[in-house]
């Protein structure tokens, strides 16, 4: 079977499977509803892994393969900067080394956590509607990282945007579920107005929006003179691109609603807001490097907003005591790690730590899941503790996805968050700045990470006497997954150890002709040794472990308290506990503007348009009144006038009329003898 | 041979005697009973003359009318019937709707 040239069929399946729970689910059995969602993913997830062997199979210079299945719109032509070009999109599929990698993690991990949805969300209503919006998230994203042009990646960007409201808001009936569903779409819509902005210049500048094609352009551009490196035009096209980033990935300054987003089923938090959705970003500006290498100032935007969102994010982690948003703003300062690495040049870095970043913080929310299941909806860490012994299985997962977030070397998040730290400190758009605030983060990340850990695993517990006595383990459909997913949190970083490490660095070689370097002037890279290399991930560690140290002593020797978590912050706790005021901020500069532009034009309306509309009704009204008191006097008087005159008049005849036969018939006879008369007589 | 004034006199009577049963009696039988009396009058013109000039066409016209005074008389007594259905009265007097 050639799996090349069916990469169309892989979004397709979960789309069947969508179609057939969305319509049919609610009669069918909740074994039936999950077999069908599950197995569609699964099939999904074959395709993908065949289709990956295949790829590999082929020269590296060839691993490019783009399936048009036909042609979608064709508006006709249009000026664009190279001349006229006809705009044309095709619903056309592109597989190359990123596209595979995407679509083996969105179908691998989509795969576990359809799974352990099964298990946790089995006693809720709506459980086919559930898996409907999960399946038609699974196509909306493979259709993002399937398609080859910047059209069909937005129609998959909108899709999962829609999953992820639909799926915030599952539980509907609480208002603050409706409320950051609503904050989730109306902040992502700011994004993807940046986004939109910047097909529309692609298409205006290169008129083409397919990947392949635009990367051409670039570079035939180049050699013939026609772009050169800080373009205007270029650099706008990269900004308005990663304002769309900022949006569905969750950087500043649009980052307030993942956060929020925790409000939806856990196994939601899992696959979309940590895993695949809000790596959208990072794909497409990794997909976009031809365009960002033209354009190093926004690299620098890139790289600037990347340390600090991965900084603020992880200072805010600090201190939360919901177990979910914890790991939200981990995740926040994670996909700004991502950026940090795309922004210094490093997509294979970042694209790297997606990956590996997907393995850890999947598991890490399902084991939150499958403690939240344990505890009956209780997510409060304050309320919680001491659960090692109690849910083993969860424990120990969990354990490894925080030793894999913390970059405990071998595991995962080691070599992929230490290649980041790496190229942002060496790399020639590298600077010591970003490197420092990396590490900084590396420290916070083991810090608030080990104290999530303590404070749920170990001192005393805190959990209310009615649910202790319930605590039980998850079944197997929800263990099984967080076993396969920490067994991924172990190995997913061995594909890329590093050189000095003795390894091959294979990953970045493998993804190296998508982020082929541009033939232009570039600052010349520093020479470092393996030796230098080697300390920093030294230091990395270090910082870790200061921060694995600091958690411990304060977490775990001695247990939680909340009084003297509040003193040793000082005035920096409610601040960080408020997340900077961040979301007052916003309240005040827009959203309440928002709401007074509202109110204003309520007023216009109720007092302008409402009153013009009251004041012709009056108006109309009155003239009623008046036509109809003319009505009624002049023309109905004029017409009872003569009928009351002839009635009047003609009294006196009607009397005649008197109703007895007899009479008429007396008439008769008396002018039949007037006739004989006449004729007897009157006939001269 | 009788002289046709016997006949005629004796018509003008039966007539005279209808009218005036039509005109003055309240009971809607009486009424109808005074015009078959009235037809018969006519009748009795039309034989006599007949016989007078020796034509049968006078005949025949009796024949018509009586007849017709069938028919009539059946129309009549389902008219009155229907009547007393609803008004439960046979005086004219009280059937006064014709009017004003």
């Amino acid at each position: 079977m050639n799996f090349l040239d069916l990469i169309w069929l892989i979004p397709l399946f979960p789309a069947m499977g969508f179609a057939i729970n969305g319509l049919f689910g609610k009669r069918m059995s909740k074994t039936a509803v999950g077999v069908i969602a599950c197995g569609a993913v699964l099939i999904s997830f074959v395709f993908s892994a065949g289709a990956f062997a295949q790829l590999l199979q082929l020269e590296p210079e060839h691993r490019s393969h783009t399936v048009k299945l036909y042609e979608w719109m064709n508006a006709g032509l249009a000026h664009t900067k190279g001349g006229v070009a006809s705009f044309s999109v095709d619903w056309g599929f592109l597989l190359d080394p990123l596209s595979a990698v995407m679509i083996l993690v969105v179908t691998g991990i989509g795969f576990l956590i359809h799974v352990y949805s099964t298990g946790y969300m089995h006693e809720e209503d709506g459980f086919y509607r559930f898996f409907a919006y999960l399946n038609l998230f699974m196509f909306s994203m493979l259709m993002l990282v399937l398609g080859n042009n910047y059209l069909m990646m937005f129609v998959g960007w909108e899709g999962v945007g829609l999953c992820s409201y639909l799926l915030i808001g599952y539980y509907f009936h609480k208002k603050s579920a409706g409320d950051a569903a609503k904050k989730a779409f109306v902040v992502n819509r700011v994004g993807d107005w940046g986004f939109s902005i910047g097909i529309m210049l692609i298409f205006v500048t290169f008129g083409t929006l397919e990947f392949t094609r635009v990367s051409e352009a670039v570079r035939e551009g180049i050699t013939a003179g026609r772009f050169h490196v800080s373009d205007p035009l270029l650099i706008g096209i990269a900004l308005a691109l990663f304002v769309g980033a900022t949006g569905k990935s969750a950087q500043i300054p649009l980052f307030t609603w993942l956060p929020d987003a925790m409000e939806g089923p856990t196994p939601v938090s899992a696959l979309i807001h940590a895993a695949t959705m809000v790596t959208a970003g990072v794909y497409m500006v990794a997909r976009s490097n031809f365009i960002y290498q033209m354009a190093p100032q926004a690299m620098t935007a890139v790289a600037v907003i990347g340390a600090l969102t991965a900084f603020f994010a992880a200072s805010i982690g600090l201190v939360q005591n919901d177990i979910k948003r914890v790991l939200a703003y981990s995740t926040v300062s994670q996909l700004g790690y991502m950026f940090l690495a795309l922004g210094v040049g490093a997509f294979a870095a970042g694209i790297f730590h997606l990956m590996t970043h997907a393995f850890f913080k999947a598991l890490l929310f399902l084991g939150s899941g499958s403690v939240i299941h344990a505890l009956h909806h209780e997510q409060d860490m304050r309320r919680m503790g001491a659960l090692k012994n109690r849910i083993p299985t969860t424990f120990k997962t969990m354990f490894v996805g925080t030793l894999a977030i913390a970059g405990a070397p071998p595991l995962a998040g080691f070599f992929s968050k230490d290649e980041i730290l790496w190229k942002a400190f060496s790399s020639s758009q590298g600077h010591v700045i970003l490197w420092l605030m990396g590490a900084a983060v590396a420290g916070m990340t083991a810090f608030y990470m080990f104290r999530l850990l303590f404070m749920t695993f170990f001192g005393e517990s805190r959990v209310d006497h009615h649910t202790e006595q319930h605590i039980h383990e998850s079944p197997k459909s929800m263990t099984v997954p967080l076993i396969v997913l920490a067994i991924g949190a172990v190995v997913s970083g061995w594909i890329g150890i590093p050189v000095w490490l003795g390894g091959t660095n294979a990953f970045e070689h493998f993804l190296e002709p998508v982020f082929e370097p541009l033939p232009i002037p570039r600052a010349p890279e520093a020479e470092y040794s393996h030796v230098a290399e080697a300390g920093m991930a030294g230091v990395a560690v270090i910082v870790a472990l200061i921060g694995f140290g600091l958690a411990y002593s304060k977490y775990c020797k001695r247990s939680w308290e909340e009084r003297r978590e509040v003193a040793q912050y000082g005035a920096a706790y409610p601040v960080l506990l408020n997340k900077y005021y961040v979301d007052e901020l916003y309240d005040a500069l827009f959203v309440n503007r928002a709401k007074d532009t509202g109110t204003g034009l309520w007023r216009f309306d109720a007092k302008v348009v409402d009153g013009a509309v009251n004041f012709s009704a009056s108006a109309t009204v009155g003239s009623a009144v008046g036509s109809g008191w003319w009505d009624r006097w002049i023309v109905d008087g004029l017409v009872r006038f003569i009928g009351g005159f002839i009635k009047t008049v003609s009294w006196p005849i009607r009397l005649i009329q008197t109703g007895y036969v007899q009479n008429y018939a007396l008439v008769m006879i008396l002018g039949v003898l007037i006739f004989i008369g006449y004729v007897w007589w009157g006939n001269p | 041979m009788v002289p046709i004034y016997h006949y005629l006199l004796l018509s003008v009577a039966l007539f005279t005697i209808g009218v005036i049963g039509v005109l003055t009696r309240r009971n809607i039988m009486i009424i109808l009973m005074s015009i078959e009396l009235m037809m018969n009058a006519v009748n009795i013109n039309l034989i006599a003359f007949s016989n007078r000039l020796q034509q049968v066409t006078g005949q025949v016209f009796a024949i018509f009318v009586i007849t017709v005074a069938a028919a009539e008389a059946a129309v009549g007594l389902g008219i009155v019937i229907a009547m007393f259905k609803n008004k439960e009265t046979m005086n004219i007097n009280e059937i006064d709707l014709m009017k004003w």
